[in-house]
């Protein structure tokens, strides 16, 4: 394996993407006809993806394991997507909002990327703009903005609280556009489980269609993995309860390295878990925290009614805690500090495990008709959910699982460490080192879709212009499929008596239980021990119903937990090497007096780059060296 | 709390569907009604049945993926809700709750409660879209859009595509999705340019998939899991005479 080469243009970091434009390889538009790419994933990253590049004239073909594309889980994005327009005249600029990523994700993202997100930004909202989305207005017609976590200015774009609905729906519009005109085949309820490797390169993937059954061979010059996050390996997650890691561990296997897998975002505002049935955790945005102030009861198990609490009672503990940002402190710290309170006792609601975020004072300055205008359908969705109106009493909130920072390794050009094969949004680990700010996930999937691969994908298929279409009778197709056959038909003939998703829900509990909100060593080594122990449970008692060739949801959820388990080993490896806290990786013994994370960047300024050597071999570790040239490298603090 | 469930089963699209009944006690009522058949499911497994096929994926009314018919009624009882939001809340202890699949023609079920609605994303092939290439895109405040207008398309364009407005109507109408498309792009100044064209074709490409036509029932907009309004028909209405005859 060569050493990492993340492929960082010439140049100062302003000038370094408008360079690599100028100086990118082209490819003519009578080539582009010849050549093939899929996208796997329909969501705000590959929708967007496999528009542009069918805009572009590549022959493109898409797959989903939804019925259809717009069902990818970037409908559910809440909040906001983030641009550097400064619209509202308070100071903002690329510099400001890649200098909020950095900061905000402590110090463990590439330069570079994050520099070039934030200099797409703008496009992406001047797109979707024209595509139709509906973003907030003012009374005279422009633009309007709203704060997000861990920044100073207003820089978030938002559709009330449905703004990934509505960029998700743009997408799924352009990608719809280019369907019609035929430069893009739809391949739904489709689930890649292989991928096939032609001399070293990614020239296709099985697929196994969930309708039929079927395994189906497709060929292509490239693949793009646009397929999420892993954060279903927490069982419980804000995710789709489909969302799972599968295409990004196959690619792993085949060659791919996995960076900063441990690096998993806990949202702090979802509702709380009510009982052991519950399938999901649903988000309560982070926009909430705009107006909604967070607080528990000063006194430890006050079984009072929050309405019956006299001001002087309450422990608002962020404004406490942190008097610059207050409410608005980035995610990683308003988990923890959630976490931190429950866990000393202060915790309401039936389970102890809840904090109250109260709308009273901003109703009581703002009215009623405000407050539904920039929240109404989240208030909403939170009172059909628990019953609770948070009109007239606050609501309860606790951190949950949420999106996942590490992913696929991949270089300036967004590209694997297996030629051809590129990772764009969620998938990868590029933009958000160990923590993500609010808004930033929209922004950063469309812009890899719609404004960064397009570009960088072409360096790659100038090259390819010369290899005739691949075709799917090669031996690596047969090799690759029968490999997928031989595991389905190893799942499905265990015939144990536990479910896939009884299995799910304990491996959901260690990984929360030791890799959560909060990791130390000795958790971190009983959890892989668990692992391993449940793993070999899972492969000895499995029970899946019915066939391989029909509909079969079971055998779908067993394949996915399958190579969560193994998913599972390296985010507890990782979480174990990296003995310091950073981000959303909270190591306790790494942290200062009181209580924040403690860095150590003499020793981890790096990215941890994780290759896969063979079955129940350790994987071996790659660092990518962080080098910041333009930013401060300096202890974040928020008070 | 014990309810019997008549669930609508049905091996694949070829075969011969029926109603099952299941008697199960495993309920409580802040159980969501998916998690509710997801607990039957488990229990079914393990006794050796096959589970009870049904879409779902986000869980929280966004994705449009679920899609039950409770007791004759798109999403059960309740308003402004998909059948994922739907808790077990409003059964008492004891009910009898018929789950049918969507019923429409243009729905065929592939697997007991499963529907093949990809003639939603055919309609939106048509035209559901505004033609603008990346890249091409001026400053997104060079055109100032009317906040009243600009509401009122996002009104418009909350559709999750569920479906549930076919099922609800007595002519499996898509006119409710259509109108909300063509509603919401219609509003803006991005979408004026191609609205004569894309009103026509998302029309003609409904009616070839065989969704009939509104009457004005009006049973869409009340089963609406997004209390899509009926208004929005009117104006597809008035945007296709326009585009058909001036």
């Amino acid at each position: 394996m060569a050493i990492l080469d993340a492929k960082i243009p010439e140049g100062s970091l302003a000038e370094k993407w408008t360079n690599y434009k100028n100086s990118v390889k082209l490819v003519n538009p009578a080539n582009k006809k010849k050549l093939d790419i899929i996208v796997v994933g329909t969501g705000a990253a590959g929708s967007s993806a496999a528009s542009a590049l069918g805009e572009l004239g590549y022959n493109v073909k898409v797959f989903c394991y939804q019925d259809s594309p717009r069902r990818a889980h970037a409908i559910a994005s809440q909040g906001g997507i983030n641009a550097t327009k400064n619209y509202q005249n308070d100071g903002d600029s690329v510099y400001r909002l890649f200098h909020d990523m950095i900061k905000g994700g402590d110090f463990r993202a590439r330069e570079a990327n994050v520099y070039r997100a934030a200099e797409v930004s703008n496009q992406v909202i001047d797109h979707y703009t024209a595509l139709g989305v509906p973003f907030a207005r003012d009374y005279g017609g422009s633009l309007t903005n709203r704060s997000f976590g861990g920044v100073q200015v207003s820089r978030t774009f938002y559709a009330k609280g449905q703004t990934g609905q509505q960029c998700m729906l743009a997408a799924y519009s352009s990608l719809n556009r280019q369907i019609s005109k035929g430069t893009v085949a739809m391949f739904s309820r489709r689930e890649m489980l292989d991928l096939v490797l032609v001399d070293g390169k990614a020239r296709g993937i099985i697929t196994r269609n969930l309708v039929t059954g079927e395994l189906e061979r497709h060929s292509a010059h490239a693949v793009v993995l646009a397929t999420g996050g892993y954060g279903t390996i927490y069982y419980l997650s804000t995710l789709a309860i489909q969302s799972n890691g599968t295409a990004a561990w196959k690619a792993h296997l085949k060659g791919a390295l996995f960076a900063n897998p441990s690096f998993v975002q806990i949202h702090p505002t979802s509702i709380p878990q009510l009982n052991e049935y519950q399938s999901k955790l649903t988000l309560m945005s982070e926009s909430l925290r705009n107006d909604g102030r967070i607080w528990v009861p000063k006194e430890k198990n006050d079984k009072r009614h929050p309405n019956d609490i006299p001001e002087e009672e309450r422990d608002y503990y962020l404004e406490r805690r942190y008097p610059a940002y207050g409410n608005l402190v980035p995610r990683d710290v308003g988990s923890r500090a959630a976490k931190e309170r429950c866990d000393a006792g202060y915790g309401v609601g039936p389970t102890g495990l809840a904090v109250y975020m109260d709308f009273r004072d901003a109703i009581k300055k703002q009215g009623d008709k405000t407050i539904e205008a920039k929240y109404g359908n989240l208030l909403e969705l939170y009172n059909t959910i628990t019953g609770i109106n948070p009109y007239k009493e606050p609501m309860q909130i606790y951190p949950s699982a949420h999106y996942t920072m590490g992913g696929l390794w991949v270089d300036y050009n967004l590209m694997t460490t297996i030629p051809g094969l590129y990772a764009i949004g969620e998938a990868n680990f590029a933009d958000h080192g160990a923590n993500r700010l609010g808004a930033a996930s929209l922004m950063q999937c469309s812009g890899d879709g719609y404004f960064i691969l397009p570009f960088t994908i072409s360096d790659y298929m100038a090259d390819q212009i010369k290899t005739p279409r691949i075709p799917v009778n090669l031996k690596e197709f047969d090799e690759a499929e029968e490999n997928v056959r031989k595991r389905l038909e190893k799942l499905i003939s265990i015939n144990g008596t536990q479910t896939p998703t009884s299995f799910h829900k304990r491996l959901g509990k260690i990984m929360w239980d030791y890799c959560g909100m909060a990791r130390n060593e000795e958790g971190l080594k009983k959890a892989a021990e668990l692992v391993k122990e449940l793993k070999h449970e899972f492969w000895t008692d499995l029970k899946v119903p019915g066939n391989l060739n029909e509909l079969n949801q079971e055998i779908e959820k067993a394949g996915r937990i399958a190579d969560f388990f193994d998913l599972a080993g390296l985010l507890i490896t990782d979480a174990l090497n990296r003995k310091e806290s950073c981000g959303a990786h909270f190591r306790e013994e790494s942290q200062t007096p009181d209580g924040e994370a403690q860095r150590n960047d003499d020793e981890y300024l790096y990215v941890a780059a994780w290759e896969f050597k063979g079955e129940e071999r350790p994987h071996q570790l790659h660092k990518e060296k962080l080098k910041f040239e333009e930013v401060e490298v300096k202890v974040r603090i928020y008070k | 709390m014990k309810v019997r469930l008549k669930i609508w089963r049905q091996e694949n699209a070829k075969a011969k569907g029926a109603f099952v009944t299941y008697d199960f006690d495993e309920v409580s009522p802040e159980m969501s009604f998916l998690e509710m058949l997801d607990a039957l499911n488990q229990k079914l497994i393990k006794k050796g049945d096959s589970p009870i096929a049904f879409d779902s994926d986000c869980r929280e009314g966004i994705c449009g993926s679920c899609g039950l018919y409770i007791n004759g009624r798109p999403n059960g009882p309740g308003k402004g809700i998909s059948t994922c939001q739907l808790s077990m809340r409003p059964f008492k202890d004891g009910d009898t709750i018929y789950v049918e699949p969507w019923r429409a023609k243009p729905f065929p079920v592939i697997k007991d409660l499963i529907v093949d609605r990809s003639a939603f994303d055919k309609i939106l092939h048509a035209g559901g879209y505004i033609s603008v290439n990346t890249g091409s895109a001026p400053d997104a405040n060079s055109i100032q859009v009317p906040k009243e207008n600009s509401d009122l398309a996002f009104d418009s364009s909350v559709c999750i595509g569920c479906g549930a407005c076919v099922a609800a109507c007595k002519n499996a109408s898509a006119m409710l999705f259509v109108a909300a498309k063509v509603s919401h792009l219609a509003l803006l100044p991005q979408g004026r340019p191609e609205a004569r064209e894309r009103v026509k074709n998302m029309v003609m490409e409904m009616d070839r998939l065989g969704f009939g036509n509104c009457t004005n029932t009006g049973a869409c907009e009340a089963e609406c899991p997004k209390e899509i309004k009926l208004t929005n028909i009117a104006r597809l209405n008035r945007e296709y005479f326009t585009a058909k005859v001036l």
